[in-house]
């Protein structure tokens, strides 16, 4: 039999569905179609897509190259302190941007506890990418590594393959779809970065302006192109949607 | 030399495993028990998964200290765990080493009968396709010690017969030892040639297979692998025992002169004083032996061609007039023989 749903939730539900969906059809709806190639193809529009692109390519591989080992440690190792080194990971989930970046800065900025003269560079920009995308690709790689056969792992040490050869040829196959769903999301979260890339890398065209910072300079100079680069934004975060559809888990 | 020595002993929160195993080359050991017995950990800490102090001795070296990629051993887990992004050719060839490995894997497929599944990937292999392959990576890797978890209980009758005989033909092959846990009378006595019988980590009882399941030394056990086990050789749609004698069952070889080996329940073999007129195919006379109660049954072994033991209540001791010594008539119905050809 079918559930029929009582007014007293349907009706919050549908606020719910309005409040979600109003804003990405009111893009659609106010985006300035006709010049939109023109605002997408302008030389700043081109400039922040380029360096978005760069810096969030940055940010995935920064991501990759400490988030899986990462995700490894988390699923594979027992050692004391594990709950806070997870938590730990979960930090700039929750964190505000801004919070990140102002964090970033008193750590790698110039007057800094680890002072690495980067602040206001595109590295910069990078690291305060990889800083907000690196939770998404740990957790996602970290759930597959939880809920992988650990008998795979234990077959091909029998079979004479060394703890890293294992990882390499088994453990990390087996996991390929959840690395890319993890990738996926990692690289969409970093493309979008704001606040914490505003606040430690600022927004110098060219170097540090990302389309996110540069749609907000742009609502101020021409709301047209702020709309037409918003219209972008929303067509790659669709399509990441698209490309997941479902196959991401969080751990546990 | 003896080719394993072993001293077990795994702990694991409030189970703990005690198991002595020594072994020579060529032995088939099974090892048998209730779940949760240990059965797997043995496996799991002769290949070096589970941490256990030893000494684990093979070939005169302690290989105890050692870890699982290091031990000249091969095991292979009840699904078989074939790696499922690889293809067939590669999952044998994943332990040889690269240049080699190929041309190497092929030829273990070949010599198992699954060469034409060289380019599957596992999830289009059968269970049976799929424990030969395991068993060729297993071999490939010229262990020392082949560690078998239950490799046929995942198996329909069919593929269970079939990766059985194969099994035994490699086996026989096999220099090395091989420790093989089930819990198939069948599959152990047509495979096995020692019983190691374990109950909450503990060796409960250990010997020849054959001594094993026709006398357990107790009830769990005699339901588990006790067992009549009778050796011949197909003759005129009828097994001709070496020891004379011949037994029929419902479903038997065609083929004259194949060597084939039949299980029956003691339960399933029935006693008279006189030679019996009923409907059961295998009749044949006997001496009682021994009596023996074993958890509220009497185990009646008996002297004849072929030797086997009965199962009966004490009761039907007390009808019959049962005493050691005696002249009595056994009879099994033809359909209580599970026939395996060898």
């Amino acid at each position: 039999m079918r559930t029929r749903g009582p007014l007293s939730l349907l009706v919050p539900a549908a606020f719910g569905v309005a409040l979600l969906a109003v804003p990405l059809v009111a893009v659609l709806v106010k985006a300035p179609w006709r010049s939109l190639l023109d605002l997408v193809t302008s030389p700043a529009s081109r400039a922040a897509l380029r360096l978005s692109l760069e810096c969030s390519a940055g940010a995935l591989a920064l991501s990759l190259v400490l988030g899986v080992p990462l995700a490894w440690v988390l699923a594979r190792l027992e050692f004391p302190g594990k709950a806070a080194l997870r938590a730990l990971v979960l930090v700039p989930l929750v964190l505000p941007p801004v919070v990140g970046g102002v964090a970033l800065l008193l750590a790698f900025g110039r007057h800094g506890l680890l002072p690495l003269h980067i602040a206001f560079t595109t590295r910069a920009a990078i690291l305060a990418e990889g800083f907000v995308a690196l939770p998404f690709l740990v957790l996602s790689v970290e759930g597959a590594l939880l809920a992988m056969d650990r008998e795979y792992e234990e077959v091909a040490a029998t079979l004479g393959s060394g703890p890293f050869a294992t990882f390499r040829r088994v453990t990390m196959p087996l996991v390929a779809p959840a690395l890319a769903a993890g990738s996926a999301l990692a690289w969409a979260r970093a493309l979008g970065e704001f606040g914490a890339t505003v606040t430690f890398a600022g927004s110098l065209p060219g170097v540090t302006q990302t389309l996110p910072t540069e749609i907000y300079q742009q609502l101020q100079n021409d709301p047209d192109a702020a709309v037409a680069l918003a219209v972008v934004l929303l067509v790659v975060s669709v399509l990441v949607l698209f490309v997941l559809r479902g196959r991401w888990r969080i751990a546990r | 030399m003896t080719a394993l020595q072993a001293a077990l002993s795994v702990r694991r929160g409030e189970f703990q495993l005690a198991v002595d195993l020594r072994a020579d080359d060529r032995d088939v050991i099974a090892v048998v028990g209730p779940n949760g017995a240990g059965k797997s950990t043995v496996l799991r800490a002769l290949a070096g998964l589970d941490r256990c102090p030893g000494p684990v001795v093979i070939d005169g070296t302690d290989v105890s200290r050692r870890s699982a990629e290091q031990r000249p051993v091969a095991w292979v887990p009840q699904r078989g765990a074939l790696f499922p992004h690889l293809s067939v050719l590669d999952n044998v060839a994943f332990g040889i080493g690269r240049r080699r490995g190929r041309p190497l894997a092929q030829e273990w497929l070949e010599r198992l009968g699954v060469d034409a599944l060289a380019g599957r990937r596992p999830s289009q292999l059968s269970g049976g396709q799929a424990q030969k392959v395991a068993l060729a990576r297993a071999l490939a890797r010229r262990p020392r010690l082949l560690l078998l978890d239950e490799p046929l209980s995942a198996l329909d009758t069919t593929a269970r017969a079939d990766v059985r005989r194969t099994l035994r033909s490699h086996l026989a092959d096999f220099d090395g030892v091989t420790v093989l846990v089930t819990h198939d009378a069948v599959d152990a006595a047509s495979l096995a040639g020692r019983m190691l019988a374990l109950a909450d980590g503990r060796v409960v009882q250990e010997g020849a297979v054959d001594d094993v399941m026709r006398a357990p030394r107790s009830p769990w056990l005699a339901a588990l692998v006790g067992a009549n086990a009778c050796r011949g050789r197909m003759s005129s749609g009828a097994i001709t025992l070496p020891e004379g004698g011949r037994l029929v069952a419902a479903d038997l070889p065609a083929d004259d002169d194949v060597e084939v080996m039949a299980v029956f329940a003691p339960h399933a073999v029935t006693v008279h004083r006189e030679r019996p007129r009923g409907s059961a195919r295998n009749t044949w006379p006997v001496t009682v032996r021994a009596l023996t109660e074993v958890g509220g049954r009497v185990r009646v072994d008996t002297e004849g061609s072929p030797s086997v033991v009965a199962e009966v209540t004490p009761g039907a001791v007390d009808d019959l007039g049962l005493h050691e010594g005696e002249r009595v008539w056994v009879s099994v119905k033809a359909t209580e023989l599970t026939v395996v050809a060898l």
